[in-house]
Order: structure tokens, then C-alpha cells, then sequence
């Protein structure tokens, strides 16, 4: 559904952890949020020099206020030390709900729900929504250190199987959410996969679950300034269904992406191969298109057109990375540069 | 009584003077959820080329102090795609719509051009002469007068003269005032200042360039006072020749400051990265700033910060008096730093 911009009062911001957790009172946003999708937000005030928008996946709507907004972050810059100092009733500029979110299969399958850090927040909206299909969940989430894993609890609360793995040992097993993985894929019987987590990461889940032929939705964590597509700094390479590389924006045709699609080895290079890269050549009866711009997909995606895994075979998940099908995720991400 | 907000950049009419600037709204679809491209005076759409483009690796954009660092490497579709798609879904939605044009020859620029020719609906062509110059190991166009003046030449030569040329100048030019005057002998029918200004960033924590591409265009209100200057400097000189001034224009008092310094009609950039509805907010607040001063015209307060001893929009001395008048009304005294 069309994103809005609102002026949204804060309802609370508190410490979850090495994290924050800040809530908002925006009902226009809650109303048509879909689990994946991302919020921005101005930082510093009206004549703030800070220009960018910092962007973040949503972790969770609520209808008590008629609608209210939660994302997770870090301060990582003088940006998100600024949200991270806000108060209950300032108020602040905000956008969304932004981006393609999950895809949610349209027949039951078990899935598995991977994140790291603070990346795990959008998550169990989506593990709701999955539920409600009658989709079992389980978790594999993850950090460096416990206060670094988010929503550990919710996750044995509410998942089949919970897994938790910390790099310091910390909290679950000592290890990284990628070295779990295989284990957790052959205990849950995992037929689709969707994760949440920093690049390499999801390289590592997307190879994984690749030689167990379990498809991936992907969610990026990319810097962005815009969040809705004109400034076109947070792209990626990525191959669509027919086949060609474009470089594309996450914000608008993700920040989910089929994870199979996305050419992790390439993310921030341009491939010899995209389409416009520099000696590429039209081939002959080419569709004059954007370069992966999808923006039929902003209006055609409203519904990720649940691809339903047909049991069994050929298990697929609505592509998001071609244009205008699709479906997925969310982004969350401080413009990195700043913070 | 609302001031008379309607702009003329030469033959062309706009219903009112604040323009999206080219690269910061798209080709306005990405805007559309958050404003009415067709309330902007008019949308000057992303720079676009012969062929598609993938632009530059990340990252891409950096935030600086009131400014973003850019190398995004005009990605884009190419001609084909735009005429296809885009220009008709801008048309369809009432925008009016100036072309930007990036070429790497002179004859690429002719060509884009050539196909602007025939196209229905392109308000203006904006000429971005900041591309490097493939010919010439890429210096950019826009930096020497008759590198400058060729492009334009060239593009003037293939569009049709109903359609108004204007030359997007850079400030990174020694003289930009010699640019513009190469420009307006090449048959330019207006000026666009000022594009980005080349900059730098280095992230220590990966000790490295910030950027992919190493340097970037640097934009928003921390050039702003370059914008003003440039527009000031041109506009003494070529009290004639019509500017959409651009270059850091957050609220309408920037808009207004463009405007006194010379500019008849101005676009808002990189606040649009900030503030997705930033256009119609601009606008908003220039009218405010207008009934504030009792301008009965947006037109009124063009150039009306320069002095009184020259003319003004080339009407002679009537002009010059009238300039002379609104200045005087005006005027409230400094203003204060805060």
C-alpha cells in the first residue's frame, strides 16, 4: 500500500540491550504495514544538518493508540544518538510503511526465521503472519554477544524450535548463526527460509540453504538516505527472473529479496554483466527497461503474491527480485555512514 | 490577496517557480504517494542518456555536514525507456517536465536531443554539461567555455525552437560567468545554477575514500551560498538571460534568496532526499514569504537584491525603476543571526 508521510508522536523509547527500542503513534502506518517493510525518519529536527533519513524494518505494530509502531536500532552516529535522546510526545517526521515485505507462502510449510543482532526484529511479525497460515516457525537467531541477540525470549515464547547462537558464547551456543544453520535445517525439516541479518550473512545462509534447494527471502540491511527511490544510493546487483543482472534499489524493490537472486560475491560492484554496465551491449530485441527499476512493482505489490510452495516439488517463494511480482522484506538500517 | 505566483523562463510559462531539480525526484513516481507533481511549477527529471546505465558501485552517497556526497553515475534506463514509460506517466498526471540530458560526446547530446525533437509534452531540455567528456579525458563539459558552448550548440541545433534549451552550469568552473555567456552565444535560452561541487570524503573507520568512486558531487544547503553567489555573478552580467536557480533550497525563505540574487524560477534538490514533499513545502512557505514582504508577484522579487544602477530583465530603465520600487518596499531591515 502507498506509503505515507506523518508526523508521528513518540509514545516511548527504551534500552533493549545493546539496542533501543522506540515506539510511535502512527496509525496511517500501522494500518497498512505488512511484516519486511521498513520506516524512515528525519533526524535532528527541522534544520537539522544531518539530511539523510535513517531507515529501519518495523518490529512490530500495535492497534492501542489507533495504531502504533515499533522499530529496534543502535546507535551507530550522531543520527541515531539523536532518536535514541527522544522523548514520549516529540515529535518526529516519518515515512512508510516503505518497501516490498515478506512473502508469505500461501500453503502451510515449516519455516525457519533467521536473524542477527538487531536484524531479528522483524521477524516475529512475520512469524504471526505465518502462524495465522497455519506455517509452523521455527527460529535461529543470533549475535555477538547476548546483549547483541534480539527477542531471544519471544522467540522460545513463540517458535516451534527456538535456536540461539552468540560468537562469544554468551547466550546459546557458542557459534554464528550461519554455523547453526545446517543443524537447525535438518532438525526442523526447513522448507523455506527467510533471514534478516548483515550481507555476509545472508551470503552464508543463502549458499547453505542453496545445496539443501530450500528457498530464501532474504531481508537487506543496505545503507539508505531516501527510503523511497530517488537518490538511488542503496543498491545491489541482482538477476532478475529473466535472467539479466540490474542493479537495483533496495528500498523499492526490497529491502526482501529472493535469495538465490541476489548476487552477494558482487554487492558493491557493478558486474560486467548488468544490464547498462559500462561495454554492455543491448541485446537485439531487448524490452527497453530500467535497470531492475521495478516501479511497476511499487504499484503491483501491495499482495506478495504468496507463491505457494507446492508441496513437494518445486518449492518457491514469490521472486522478488525481478520487478514487478513480489514480495518481501524489510530493511532496517541507518544510513551507515551516518548513524 | 495570494502574490501572482506564475514564472517565465524565456518563452516558457510555469504556473508557479518551484521546479524539482534534476537526479532528486526520479521521474516523479517515486514522489507521487507524498505530492502532486503537477502542483510543481515543473519536474526536471533525472539526467538521462542514449543507453541504459548502471551508474557507479557502492557506496554511493555519503552524508556530509548540511550537505550529501554523491557518485551515483547517472544510472538510468536510457532514452528509449524514458520515452517510453516514464515522460507519458508524468505527462498523464499533468506535470509539466523538463528533460535533463547527459551525454559523454557532444554528439551523444545532439542526439538525445534529436529525440527530445519529436517527443510530445518536454517543457524545456536541460543541458547537464557536468558529465566527464569522454573525448577529452574526461573533463567535464560544463568547466571551459567552449567545451560548454559545443554541447549546447548541439543541442540547440537538433531540437526543435519552440522548445527552450537551458545549460546547467557548475560552479567548479574558474569562470562560470564566461561559461554562461558561451552558453547564451551558443544559443542557450536559460541557465540552470548550479550543480554539485566536486568533494571528497574518507571514512576513517575503513580508512579509505568514502565514496566508490573516490569523489563526489557535494549538494544541499551547505552550497548554497555558492549558488547564490553564481547566480548573482551571471545575473550581472546577463541581466537577460532567465535562471532556475538550484543549490541547497530547503524552505522558502532559500527559495526567496535564490530569487532576489536572480533567479526567475528555482528547484529544490537534495532536501527532496530529506523530505519527500518537499516541493509543495517550499512552495507553501515561498508564499508565506511573499505576503510577509507584500510582493504582489513572485516575478516582482527576481533579482530585485542587485543594485539599481543597471536594468532589469532587459526592459530598460521602466524595469530598473520597478526593481528599484519592490526593493524598497521590501526591505525590513537586516535580519538577525538567531
Amino acid at each position: 500500500m502507498a506509503p505515507v508521510q506523518v508526523r508521528a508522536t513518540v509514545l516511548t523509547v527504551r534500552r533493549v540491550d545493546a539496542y533501543h527500542a522506540l515506539t510511535l503513534v502512527a496509525p496511517a502506518v500501522a494500518t497498512k504495514f505488512r511484516p519486511g517493510q521498513f520506516i524512515t525518519l528525519a533526524v535532528g529536527g527541522p534544520e537539522s544538518s544531518m539530511l539523510g533519513r535513517r531507515a529501519f524494518t518495523v518490529h512490530d505494530v500495535r492497534p492501542d493508540h489507533g495504531g502504533t509502531v515499533e522499530f529496534v536500532f543502535e546507535v551507530r552516529g550522531p543520527g541515531t544518538r539523536w532518536l535514541a535522546a527522544r522523548h514520549a510526545r516529540d515529535v518526529l517526521d516519518v515515512v512508510g510503511p516503505l518497501g516490498r515485505p515478506f512473502p508469505v507462502p500461501r500453503e502451510p510449510c515449516r519455516c525457519l526465521l533467521v536473524g542477527v543482532g538487531y536484524g531479528s526484529a522483524p521477524l516475529f511479525g512475520l512469524a504471526a503472519r505465518l502462524r495465522e497460515r497455519a506455517s509452523s516457525v521455527d527460529f535461529l537467531i543470533g549475535g555477538a554477544s547476548a546483549d547483541r541477540v534480539f527477542g531471544a525470549l519471544t522467540a522460545r515464547r513463540t517458535g516451534r524450535s527456538a535456536t540461539v547462537a552468540t560468537s562469544d558464547g554468551s547466550l546459546g551456543a557458542r557459534a554464528t548463526v550461519s554455523e547453526m544453520l545446517e543443524q537447525v535445517i535438518r532438525e526442523a525439516r526447513t522448507e523455506v527460509i527467510y533471514a534478516s541479518a548483515p550481507v555476509p550473512d545472508l551470503r552464508a545462509i543463502t549458499a547453505l540453504a542453496g545445496r539443501y534447494d530450500i528457498p530464501v527471502q532474504a531481508s537487506v540491511d543496505v545503507a539508505m538516505a531516501c527510503g523511497t527511490g530517488v537518490c538511488m544510493g542503496c543498491v545491489l546487483p541482482v538477476t532478475g527472473t529473466d535472467g539479466i543482472t540490474r542493479i537495483v534499489r533496495s528500498c523499492v524493490d526490497g529491502p526482501v529479496f529472493r535469495g538465490d537472486l541476489v548476487r552477494w560475491d558482487d554487492v558493491g560492484t557493478i558486474p560486467f554483466d548488468a544490464l547498462g554496465a559500462p561495454g554492455w551491449k543491448p541485446a537485439p530485441a531487448r524490452e527497453p527497461r530500467e535497470p531492475r527499476d521495478g516501479r511497476e512493482g511499487r504499484e503491483g505489490r501491495e499482495v506478495p503474491p504468496p507463491a505457494a510452495p507446492p508441496s513437494g516439488a518445486a518449492r518457491t517463494i514469490p521472486s522478488t527480485a525481478g520487478g514487478a511480482e513480489g514480495s518481501a522484506p524489510r530493511a532496517s538500517a541507518d544510513s551507515r555512514h551516518a548513524g | 490577496m495570494p502574490a501572482d505566483l506564475r514564472a517565465r523562463l524565456g518563452q516558457l510559462e510555469l504556473p508557479n517557480p518551484v521546479l524539482a531539480a534534476a537526479g532528486c525526484a526520479g521521474a516523479g513516481r517515486e514522489l507521487a504517494h507524498f505530492m502532486d507533481v503537477a502542483r510543481v511549477g515543473a519536474l526536471i527529471s533525472k539526467s538521462i542518456m542514449t543507453e541504459p546505465r548502471t551508474g557507479n558501485p557502492a557506496p554511493r552517497l555519503t552524508e556530509t555536514p548540511s550537505g550529501l556526497l554523491n557518485s551515483v553515475g547517472l544510472q538510468g534506463p536510457g532514452i528509449d525507456a524514458f520515452l517510453q514509460r516514464d515522460l507519458p506517466w508524468l505527462l498523464s498526471r499533468g506535470a509539466r517536465v523538463i528533460v535533463s540530458v547527459a551525454g559523454q560526446t557532444i554528439h551523444e547530446y545532439g542526439a538525445l536531443a534529436s529525440r527530445l525533437s519529436n517527443a510530445p509534452g518536454v517543457s524545456a531540455v536541460e543541458v547537464n554539461l557536468s558529465c566527464p567528456n569522454a573525448e577529452q579525458t574526461g573533463r567535464p563539459f560544463a568547466l571551459d567555455p567552449e567545451t560548454a558552448g559545443q554541447v549546447v550548440a548541439a543541442v540547440r541545433a537538433s531540437l526543435r525552437r519552440e522548445i527552450p534549451v537551458l545549460a546547467k552550469l557548475s560552479a567548479d568552473s574558474a569562470d562560470i560567468v564566461g561559461v554562461a555567456g558561451a552558453c547564451a552565444a551558443s544559443g542557450a535560452d536559460g541557465l540552470s545554477l548550479i550543480n554539485v561541487l566536486l568533494g571528497m570524503a574518507i571514512d576513517p573507520g575503513t580508512v579509505r575514500p568514502a565514496l566508490a568512486g573516490t569523489f563526489g558531487g557535494l549538494s544541499g544547503p551547505a552550497i548554497r551560498p555558492i549558488a547564490v553567489r553564481c547566480i548573482w555573478q551571471v545575473r550581472e552580467a546577463f541581466p537577460d538571460l532567465p535562471i532556475i536557480g538550484t543549490g541547497g533550497v530547503r524552505t522558502g525563505r532559500d527559495a526567496l534568496e535564490l530569487m532576489l540574487a536572480g533567479a526567475s524560477a528555482i528547484a529544490v534538490g537534495t532536501a527532496i532526499v530529506n523530505d519527500p514533499s518537499a516541493c509543495s513545502r517550499v512552495l507553501r512557505e515561498l508564499e508565506e514569504e511573499l505576503a510577509v514582504i507584500g510582493a504582489d508577484r513572485a516575478a516582482d522579487v527576481i533579482g530585485a537584491a542587485h543594485g539599481t544602477h543597471r536594468t532589469h530583465g532587459g526592459h530598460g530603465t521602466y524595469e530598473a525603476y520597478e526593481a528599484y520600487g519592490v526593493r524598497g518596499r521590501l526591505s525590513r531591515g537586516p535580519s538577525r543571526w538567531g
